[in-house]
C-alpha cells in the first residue's frame, strides 16, 4: 500500500476546479455578462432603484431556490415549494389578523408551519418510500387545497399588523446609509443564504445531505440513521420555505391563497442554473443564489428593454436548457 | 474455550434461492478464518448477516458466548464486527476522509463538524496502513485499487474486533497484497478475528489459519489450513473432482472471422483494445472490476461513443453509432444487468421475447399479430427449455436462469450473429448455470460467435475456447483456453498495471 507521492495535496485552486465549481464559475460570468450587456443596451438598467428591484425580485424565489437546493443534493426533488410558500403565509395570515396575536407569533407560526410541512414531506419520502417526486407533487396539490380552505378563497390582509410589511420592505440598511436602502427582504435574503450554506458545508446535516446523494445505500450501510437525517434535511428544507411564506406575504401585505403555483418550478430552475446537479451528491447555495439572481436579472433586463412578458418566459426556458447542456459538455469531456 | 463469534443453524431464502441451509461459523480471536466457496456458494450473504445487513431467517448468533441479534449494521458494529465489501461502496462527491469517518464526524457543538479534526484522524489511520494519501482527496478520482484502500481504512477506522474481508486483494496487485498482508497479520497479533473471503487460492496458504468451505448454500467443512492440501479444498468447494470440469474445444482457428476490433478507444476507460472472434468460437473477458471489459462491448454495441477505433463484422467495416446500428450489422448485447436493462419484468414471456422484433409481427395497419407471436414464444420456450407455466406469465415470477433464457431467446430472434454476453450467470443458480453454459456452447457450435465477460474465473476457463485478459482499460494479452492455461495466468494478466510498473521502476 505504498503509494508514491504522485498524489500529494492539490492546490486550492486545483480543487476547486476539480469539485465541480465549474459550473458556478460559468453562472457568475454570465451573470456579470447579462449585466455589463443590459446596461450597454439601456442607459436605466444600471440605476441604484433598478438593481434594488432586481434584488427585491430575487429575495423569494432564492430563498425557495436555496430550501430546494438542499432537497435536490440528497437526490430528491421538491415540487411542494411554491404551495408550502403560500400555507405558510396563510397560517401567519390567521395567527396575526384572525387571531390577533402578536407579529413575532406570525413569524414563528410561518417557519414552524413550513417545518411541519418539510417533516410530512421527508417522512412520506423516507419511510413510505414514496418517490420525492410523487411525495411533493401530493404535498403540493393538498397545501394548495388546504390553503384555499383555510382562508375560505379570499386574501389575508395584515392591515392590523402595521409592523408585518417592514419585514419585507423596510430597510434597515436604509437607516444607517440612507444611499443604499436595500430592503430587509433582501438581507433575509443573503442571512439565509450564509447560515444555510455554514449549515451544509460544515454540519453533520450538511454533510450527510451530500453523502446521500452521492450513495445513499453506503451511508446507511456506515451505520448512520438515514431516513432520520433525510427527514431533518426536508424539515429544514420546509422551515427555509417558511420565511420566503414571510417575504411574499410582507411584500404583497397580505396572503394570497391562489399564489404559489409555478414558484417551485423557477426555484428548482435556479438550483440548475446554478450547477446543482438534480442527480444529487453535489450542488451549492452560493450557485443556486447566481441561479436565482440571473433569473431576476433577465426578467429585469428584458422589461426594461421593453421585450413582452410572453417572450421573457422564452429566454428564461432557454437559459435553462443552455446551462444544463453547458454542465453536460464539461462533464463529458472530463469523464 | 468460546469463540470470539458462533453462527448456529443459519437460514436465509431470498425469492426462489435457498441462499442459506442451516450453516455454521466460528471465528476465533487473532485468528484468520478463510470462508471458500463458489460464487452463489452462499459466502457473503452469510456475512452479511454476521454484519447485521440481512436478517437470517433461522438460527443464532453468539458473541464471546452471548446470544445477539445485529438488526442493523450500526448493532453489529457496537458489537465490533466490521465488514469491507465486495463491491465498492463509497461516496464519490465526498473526500478520502469524509468517506472513512462517515457516521462518526468528530462534531463541535449544535452539529458542527471538525473538518480539521476529521483530517487528521483520517491521516493517522492512513499512517497506520502506510498509504500515502491525503485525507482530502475526492475519493471519485481515484482508481479502484485505492478506493479498495480508502475502503479498507474505513472498516479499521471502527478498531473491529472482527473483521470481514469480502474478496479485499480483487482490485490489488502484487505489491497491495503484500502490504494487506501486513496489515492483517498486525490486526491478528492484536487478537482481532478476520474473516477472509478470496477466490485466489494461493492467498488461503498464506494467509489463512482454517478454512470453511461452503457450497450450494450448505456447510461443508472447516479444515486446517496449513495442513489440508488445495486439491482437497478445492474437491469441497466443488463436490467433484476438477478434471472433468474443463471439456475439450472444438478447433474453431480456420473458421470466418465474424467480428474484429482494432485499436477500440474511449477516454481512460477503454485504450487501444484489438482482438478478433471466429464463427463458432466462445471468447471470454476477464479482468477485475473496473478493467473496461464492459466498455468494451458498450462501445461494440454503440451504446458508448468511441474516441478512435474500426470495428469489422464479416470483414466489412462498419459504423456503429448506436445500438440501432449494432443489432443491424447482426451484433447483440445482452446485460449484466438484466432485470433493469435487459427485460420488461412486469410483461409477459411471449412479450418480451418478441419485444426487438415488434415490427416483424405488426400488420400493415400497425395491428400486432399475437397468434404468430405466441407461436414464436412457444417454439423458444421449448426450444430453451425455459421452464414458465405458459407464455403469459410475467418474467418476474420466473427463476434468474429462466429469466436469462428469455433475454437470449430475444436476441435468436432477432438473428444476430455475434453476441456478447456480459456476466451471463449473475445472481443464477449453480444448478442453472450449467444450463445456460450449454445453451451458450450450442448456439456457439451453431456457428455464432460469443464473447463472455464474466468476473468468475472458473466461469470464463469452463468456457472459452480463448480467454481476452483486460486491466486498466488495456487488453493486456489473450491465452488460449482448456486446461493449459491456469487462475494465476490469467491474474498475472489481470493485475498486469501501468501504475504497479511505474512503482517498480520508482523502488
Amino acid at each position: 500500500m505504498s503509494i508514491s507521492t504522485q498524489d500529494a495535496p492539490k492546490s486550492v485552486a486545483a480543487r476547486m476546479i476539480a469539485t465541480g465549481t465549474h459550473q458556478r464559475v460559468l453562472a457568475f460570468a454570465s451573470l456579470i455578462i447579462l449585466l455589463i450587456g443590459f446596461s450597454i443596451a439601456s442607459p436605466n438598467f444600471m440605476q441604484t432603484s433598478n438593481m434594488i428591484a432586481i434584488l427585491q425580485a430575487t429575495s423569494v424565489n432564492g430563498v425557495l431556490a436555496i430550501a430546494v437546493t438542499l432537497v435536490i443534493i440528497t437526490g430528491g426533488i421538491d415540487l411542494s415549494v411554491g404551495t408550502m410558500m403560500t400555507f405558510c403565509a396563510v397560517i401567519t395570515g390567521v395567527v396575526l389578523t384572525y387571531a390577533g396575536l402578536p407579529l413575532w407569533l406570525g413569524v414563528i407560526a410561518a417557519i414552524a408551519t413550513g417545518a411541519g410541512c418539510g417533516l410530512c414531506s421527508g417522512t412520506f419520502v423516507a419511510k413510505m418510500k414514496i418517490p420525492p417526486f410523487i411525495a411533493t407533487l401530493g404535498m403540493m396539490l393538498i397545501l394548495k387545497g388546504l390553503s384555499l380552505v383555510i382562508s375560505g378563497t379570499r386574501p389575508i390582509y395584515f392591515n392590523d399588523t402595521p409592523g408585518f410589511s417592514e419585514i419585507s420592505r423596510g430597510s434597515l440598511i436604509g437607516q444607517i446609509f440612507p444611499a443604499v436602502p436595500i430592503p430587509n427582504g433582501v438581507l433575509i435574503l443573503f442571512v439565509v443564504a450564509g447560515v444555510t450554506a455554514y449549515i451544509l458545508n460544515r454540519t453533520v446535516l450538511g454533510r450527510y445531505c451530500f453523502a446521500l446523494g452521492s450513495n445513499e445505500e453506503s451511508v446507511r450501510l456506515s451505520g448512520v440513521n438515514t431516513d432520520r437525517w433525510k427527514i431533518a434535511i426536508y424539515a429544514l428544507s420546509g422551515a427555509i420555505v417558511g420565511i420566503a411564506g414571510l417575504l411574499i406575504a410582507s411584500r404583497l401585505n397580505s396572503a394570497q391563497p391562489a399564489l404559489g403555483l409555478g414558484y417551485e418550478l423557477e426555484a428548482i430552475a435556479a438550483v440548475v442554473i446554478g450547477g446543482t446537479s438534480l442527480s444529487g451528491g453535489r450542488g451549492s447555495i452560493l450557485g443556486s443564489l447566481i441561479g436565482a439572481l440571473i433569473m431576476a436579472v433577465l426578467t429585469n433586463g428584458l422589461r426594461v428593454l421593453s421585450v413582452a412578458q410572453e417572450w421573457q418566459t422564452v429566454v428564461t426556458g432557454a437559459i435553462i436548457i443552455l446551462a444544463v447542456y453547458a454542465d453536460m459538455l464539461r462533464r463529458r469531456r472530463s469523464a | 474455550m468460546t469463540f470470539l463469534v458462533e453462527m448456529r443453524g443459519i437460514e436465509k431464502r431470498f425469492p426462489g434461492v435457498h441462499a442459506l441451509k442451516g450453516v455454521q461459523f466460528d471465528l476465533r480471536a487473532g485468528e484468520v478464518h478463510a470462508l471458500m466457496g463458489e460464487n452463489g456458494a452462499g459466502k457473503s450473504t452469510l456475512m452479511k448477516i454476521m454484519a447485521g445487513i440481512y436478517t437470517p431467517d433461522g438460527g443464532e448468533i453468539f458473541v464471546d458466548g452471548a446470544a445477539v441479534t445485529p438488526d442493523s449494521p450500526r448493532a453489529a458494529q457496537d458489537l465490533g464486527i466490521g465488514i469491507i465489501h465486495q463491491e465498492l461502496s463509497l461516496m464519490n462527491d465526498l473526500t478520502a476522509a469524509q468517506n472513512v469517518l462517515i457516521g462518526r464526524e468528530p462534531r463541535r457543538s449544535f452539529g458542527r463538524l471538525d473538518e480539521a479534526a476529521l483530517n487528521r484522524q483520517t491521516a493517522e489511520i492512513f499512517a497506520s496502513l502506510s498509504l500515502a494519501l491525503d485525507p482530502r482527496t475526492m475519493v471519485g478520482t481515484q482508481t479502484i485499487a485505492r478506493q479498495q484502500l480508502i475502503e479498507i481504512a474505513k472498516a479499521l477506522s471502527y478498531n473491529p474486533r472482527v473483521l470481514v474481508m469480502d474478496e479485499p486483494t480483487a482490485a490489488l496487485n502484487d505489491a497491495e497484497i503484500a502490504e494487506l498482508f501486513a496489515v492483517i497479520n498486525k490486526l491478528k497479533a492484536d487478537g482481532v478475528g478476520i474473516v477472509y473471503i478470496s477466490h485466489r487460492m494461493d492467498e488461503i496458504k498464506r494467509i489463512a489459519d482454517r478454512v470453511t468451505v461452503l457450497r450450494d448454500g450448505a456447510y461443508i467443512d472447516t479444515v486446517d489450513a496449513a495442513t489440508t492440501p488445495l486439491d482437497k479444498i478445492i474437491q469441497l468447494m466443488v463436490g467433484r473432482d476438477l478434471a472433468h470440469v474443463i471439456p475439450d474445444f472444438p478447433d474453431t482457428s480456420r473458421n470466418a472471422v465474424a467480428l474484429e476490433v482494432r485499436n477500440l478507444s474511449r477516454g481512460r476507460d477503454v485504450r487501444g483494445v484489438s482482438f478478433d472472434v471466429r464463427k463458432g468460437e466462445i471468447l471470454g473477458f476477464a479482468g477485475l472490476m473496473g478493467a473496461g471489459r464492459t466498455e468494451v462491448a458498450r462501445i461494440i454495441f454503440g451504446a458508448d461513443k468511441r474516441d478512435a477505433g474500426e470495428i469489422l463484422v464479416g470483414g466489412q467495416p462498419v459504423d456503429i453509432r448506436s445500438p440501432c446500428d449494432a443489432v443491424a450489422a447482426g451484433i447483440g448485447y445482452l446485460s449484466e444487468d438484466r432485470k433493469h436493462l435487459g427485460l420488461a419484468v412486469d410483461m409477459s414471456v411471449r412479450a418480451n421475447i418478441a419485444m426487438s422484433s415488434l415490427s416483424t409481427f405488426t400488420s400493415k395497419a400497425g395491428i400486432l399479430n399475437e397468434a404468430a407471436m405466441q407461436k414464436t414464444a412457444l417454439s423458444y420456450i421449448d426450444k430453451l427449455r425455459i421452464r414458465t407455466p405458459s407464455d403469459l406469465q410475467d418474467v418476474r415470477l420466473l427463476s434468474g436462469g429462466n429469466q436469462q433464457k428469455v433475454v437470449i431467446a430475444k436476441w435468436l430472434l432477432r438473428d444476430c450473429d455475434v453476441l456478447i454476453f456480459d456476466e451471463p450467470t449473475r445472481g443464477i443458480d449453480v444448478g442453472a448455470k450449467s444450463e445456460i453454459y450449454a445453451l451458450l456452447e450450442e448456439l456457439a457450435a451453431q456457428g455464432r460467435a460469443i464473447i463472455v465477460i464474466s468476473s468468475e474465473l472458473p466461469e470464463v476457463m469452463r468456457l472459452s475456447h480463448r480467454i481476452a485478459v483486460m486491466c486498466e482499460g488495456r487488453l493486456t494479452g489473450i491465452l488460449p483456453g482448456g486446461a493449459g492455461t491456469s487462475q494465476q495466468d490469467i491474474m498475472t494478466l489481470a493485475t498486469q498495471r501501468e501504475s504497479a510498473v511505474v512503482e517498480a521502476e520508482d523502488a
